[in-house]
């Protein structure tokens, strides 16, 4: 038996393909939800993919917050249902409020597209269990409003309960507070992060290596095993 | 029909680099003494009917809970007083 991991596709999503094939060659199986779904069709955990959801719209995020699949997504992720939200997926997370802060156009203005150096600062959670905490990766980046930000309050809080998943290393790429490239929610079911780790599965293409892998194997051991 | 005005702005202490940019494009077009810029967003909401204290309440809700992300933005809410009396 293997995990079903959902993966929603809005209006505008991009990465939704390249994330189910990922979830593929981690050894799960892809379910495709679709952002009228008003049910999540029982998957065990669901991603959210990058993309440019109602072409950014008002704020990124803030339209495909109000979804129809994104009602029941917030209500099981509240009660424990793994979720993954990637650069337009984490900023989704934050305006949906399952994880603290808010995403704002890059401080340089421009799109950003690099092959960018992380370090894993949490590996405890349901989606980072196969690093190491203080691992260095290297994950393709690729986005326009990817500066977090949250009040001094709110940085504090994270980084007291270690919930900065992922740093920027050598290069902040957009003027992130505390070079935060992914968070944690408190439960650590719900995380979410800037750059792609489903680009970067297969040693063919992304950076070449598959340090995006881990995120997907990582789930999938903590669903068969529970 | 009346319109209502939502005003939203970055918070104080969020960095606004598109209103920075403005600002220092100022002096290439001759203009000096702005020594600050900050860029928002306005919506105008043609309301049917008639804007009671019960409308205005609900506008209040959506702009905090849509067109303003409160983490990050600040927002207004008014009646446009002028397009009422141009009527």
């Amino acid at each position: 038996m293997t995990a079903r991991i959902g993966v929603v596709t809005f209006p505008g999503s991009l990465d939704d393909q390249d994330t189910r094939r990922a979830i593929r060659i981690a050894g799960a199986e892809p379910v495709a939800l679709w952002h009228k779904d008003k049910d999540l069709k029982q998957v065990d955990a669901v991603v959210l993919c990058g993309g440019f959801s109602y072409g950014d719209y008002l704020r990124a995020g803030a339209i495909a917050r109000f979804s129809p699949v994104m009602e029941p997504l917030v209500e099981q992720a509240k009660a424990g249902l793994p979720v993954l939200g990637i650069c337009n997926g984490f900023q989704i997370l934050t305006e949906a409020h399952l994880l603290p802060g808010a995403m704002l156009g890059n401080d340089h203005l421009h799109f950003i597209c690099r092959d960018q150096k992380l370090r894993v600062e949490n590996a405890e959670t349901s989606w980072t269990g196969d690093y190491r905490a203080g691992q260095e990766i290297h994950i393709p980046l690729k986005n326009m409003d990817g500066r977090y930000v949250a009040d001094a309050y709110t940085l504090d809080k994270l980084e007291a309960e270690g919930r900065v998943a992922f740093r920027y290393l050598d290069f902040n790429p957009n003027g992130s507070l505390n070079d935060i490239a992914g968070i944690t929610n408190e439960a650590g079911n719900v995380v979410g992060l800037m750059p792609h780790p489903e680009h970067a599965v297969e040693p063919l293409i992304g950076t070449g290596r598959t340090d995006g892998l881990p995120f997907f194997t990582s789930i999938l051991k903590k669903l068969v095993n529970a | 029909m009346a319109r209502v005005v939502v005003d939203v702005m970055l918070k104080p202490e969020i960095l606004d680099p598109q209103g920075q940019a403005v600002q220092r494009a100022l002096p290439r077009l001759g203009f000096e003494g702005i020594s600050d810029v900050r860029q928002g967003k306005r919506f105008e909401l043609e309301v049917d009917g008639p804007v009671d204290e019960a409308a205005l309440a609900r506008i209040r809700d959506l702009a905090e809970s849509f067109l303003a992300n409160t983490v990050i933005e600040d927002f207004t809410v008014r009646v446009d007083e002028v397009a009422e009396a141009a009527k």
